[in-house]
């Protein structure tokens, strides 16, 4: 069954769609931790001072630390949108590819 | 002092902390050996029978081979988190991490980001794909249109390279910490850790391997984040307060809070992130992982919940951190000769203990002990499993039966290979006793990052990727990395006793990645075989595949 099928639903144009937005968003959010990710180590490296400067006057915290924090947060989020995502529409549309090429092939 | 402190920590951190220290110096000194400690060693012991207990009904449930290597696929995204979150949470981000935090301050917190930021890569990029082409091994994905026997033997070859110097590091640096944390015998600590992880693997296989580690994660989260609240709430919860008070008393001064030394050239830090971020994309025993569940939306669902403990917990470590500058580090207690800033009783290692016995007296102290002996165990046998699967499954049932292995032999070779790996380990690690492991840990990272992960992602992503191609990519990225180790300061220098190392950085991945993958492009584009022709046509099978799920290896045996 499998051959046949797979070549179904490479002719299906749902497919090409379900990969082309599904990789748009990986790719997207994968930039996005890379650029910002690499940005800070960058600044880390280059530019120390102003990772060590506070943010408010007379408290503690460090634009390094907020920034730390803020990528534990914010790389979490980034994990969160495209699990829903990826586990909600994008699984609904593989359901429909995958059953239009059950039907087709049997 | 300082590097006398790194040094002793790059001894406990025998497992994925290690890389950033391995700079640490050879001599690691001898440890003393702490008194009994009857707490921990009666809290380990209930931890035992339970583990024990979970075995017993596991192996009841392991009938299969598929019940062997990955519980059956049966294991929901929830209880997968927590077992990805537990492999990657060793003894010594506990321990390696909290101390770093006390020496070197946001310096700590910076390297845990790097040591983070892998997880949302290899969700977007690789958990769906491992699981809908994976079955036991990640062998499965990279030969699965190239040429079984060639590409599956050096997939073996360098996951079973991986495995074992992973786990001998493992092995010397539980020995190290078991003798300190409990005060039994190095030997007896290795016997006991090596049998124990005999019992589980080739007992309860992967359903057991998998619920160990769960327990250990869970226990791990419980005692840390006690530890944290309890020392956290003697400076009312005010960040202000503790960073004040810690910037006071602490030998950097206000500099704690800015970042030092140890990012400060680019290509160490760059070349740590990619040997962090890659290598665990490469490690064979997290790979295994992504085999356990029962589909690509469990596998995506397991690394958002590990992820997010993940992150929880290096929070709750730089807080520990944090507070035990100021608890252990002004209380004479807890060093030598009563001598504050001098050496810390039982060396870097101990700090997060000290602090444990200090906010929550022995019973704390002894439970956070039996955490750490738990996380050794939980790895371990983690990693025996992914060895032992790269023996009989890749080496014994593909590459010498080619598939005509009947499922109970398969799963006898896979029980022997478990209980060789085992008194292998032991026997290494009484070997090693003296030496510094810190390189293994650099060559198992550098070797899953520039042998395994370039073959594996290029075998899902790009069509023209040939079995010649796989082939030279994957040794290339070996030999290189092998070669790299060998010549950078932590085996040159301090193994082989040169004056001075001839690779200057300590992972090798940035250099030895890229050749791995220009090998494997070079390759795979001049190769104009009849095959090659073949392997380039079945990528469009393999991509459907990859995408959808259709025909992807299911827990439908059950």
């Amino acid at each position: 069954m499998s051959s046949q099928m797979y070549a179904h639903i490479r002719r299906n144009p749902r497919f090409a769609e379900l990969v082309a937005r599904r990789t748009r968003l990986a790719v997207m959010l994968s930039a996005v931790v890379l650029v910002i990710f690499y940005g800070f180590v960058m600044m880390v490296a280059f530019a120390p001072d102003i990772v060590a400067t506070r943010l408010f006057e007379g408290s503690n915290l460090t634009v390094g630390i907020a920034l730390g924090l803020f990528q534990f947060v914010l790389f979490w989020v980034l994990t969160l949108i495209y699990v829903r995502r990826a586990n909600g529409e994008f699984d609904d549309l593989n359901k429909e590819i995958v059953q239009a090429a059950w039907k087709e092939t049997k | 002092m300082q590097s006398a402190l790194v040094s002793r920590l790059g001894l406990g951190l025998f497992a994925a902390a290690a890389p950033v220290l391995a700079f640490a110096k050879p001599a690691m000194g001898e440890m003393e050996k702490q008194p009994l400690n009857l707490h921990a060693i009666a809290m380990f012991f209930i931890f035992v029978l339970l583990t024990l207990g979970i075995t017993y009904w596991a192996a009841s449930r392991t009938k299969s081979t598929s019940d062997f290597y990955t519980a059956g696929g049966g294991i929901t995204g929830f209880q997968n988190g927590l077992a990805i979150a537990g492999d990657y949470m060793s003894a010594a981000t506990l321990l390696g991490l909290t101390a770093m935090m006390y020496m070197q301050g946001v310096d700590a917190y910076i390297y845990m980001i790097a040591f983070f930021v892998g997880w949302p890569i290899i969700l977007f990029l690789m958990a769906e794909r491992l699981r809908n082409l994976g079955k036991f091994t990640f062998a499965d994905i990279t030969s699965y249109r190239l040429n079984q026997g060639k590409v599956r033997t050096m997939a073996a070859v360098s996951s079973l390279v991986v495995v074992c110097f992973y786990l001998v590091a493992q092995m010397v640096g539980a020995g190290q910490l078991i003798k300190l944390l409990f005060g039994l015998d190095y030997t007896i600590a290795l016997f006991v850790v090596g049998a124990l992880m005999m019992v589980y693997v080739t007992f309860g296989g992967m359903v057991a391997t998998t619920w160990v580690q769960i327990i250990k994660a869970c226990m791990l989260l419980i005692g840390g984040t006690t530890v944290m609240l309890l020392g956290f709430s003697q400076f009312g919860f005010s960040f202000e307060e503790l960073t004040n008070r810690a910037m006071e008393v602490h030998k950097l001064g206000t500099k704690l809070l800015a970042p030092g030394s140890l990012l400060a050239d680019p290509v160490t830090a760059i070349s740590l992130g990619l040997g962090l971020m890659f290598g665990t994309a490469g490690l064979p025993h997290i790979l295994m992982r992504f085999f356990t569940v029962t589909d690509a939306k469990e596998a995506r669902k397991s690394v958002l919940y590990a992820s997010g403990i993940v992150a929880y917990f290096f929070n709750v470590i730089a807080l520990m951190g944090l507070c035990a500058i100021l608890i252990v580090g002004t209380n004479p207690q807890f060093f030598e000769g009563g001598e504050i800033g001098g050496k810390v009783i039982g060396g870097g290692n101990m700090i997060a203990m000290h602090l444990a016995q200090a906010v929550g007296g022995n019973l704390l102290l002894g439970f956070l002990s039996a955490v750490a002996f738990a996380t050794i165990l939980a790895v371990v046998a983690g990693l025996a499993l992914a060895g032992a699967s790269a023996i009989s499954h890749d080496i014994y049932s593909r590459v010498i039966m080619k598939g005509k292995a009947s499922e109970k032999t398969e799963l006898k070779v896979s029980k022997f290979a478990t209980i060789g790996l085992g008194i292998v380990a032991i026997f290494l690690g009484m070997a090693f006793e003296k030496m510094n492991v810190a390189f293994m840990v650099a060559l198992a990272f550098g070797v899953a990052a520039s042998a395994n992960f370039p073959v594996l992602i290029m075998s899902m992503y790009w069509k023209d990727l040939t079995t010649r191609g796989a082939l030279a990519g994957g040794y290339i990225g070996l030999f290189s990395a092998v070669t790299f180790v060998v010549l950078s300061k932590s085996v040159w220098v301090d193994v082989l006793g040169f004056a001075s190392p001839i690779f200057p950085y300590t992972q090798p991945a940035l250099f030895s990645m890229p050749l791995a993958f220009l090998a494997t492009i070079v390759v795979s584009l001049l190769d104009k075989s009849a095959e090659a022709q073949n392997e380039r046509e079945a990528f469009g099978d393999q991509y459907v595949r990859a995408q959808t799920g259709v025909g992807a290896a299911t827990a439908a045996s059950h």
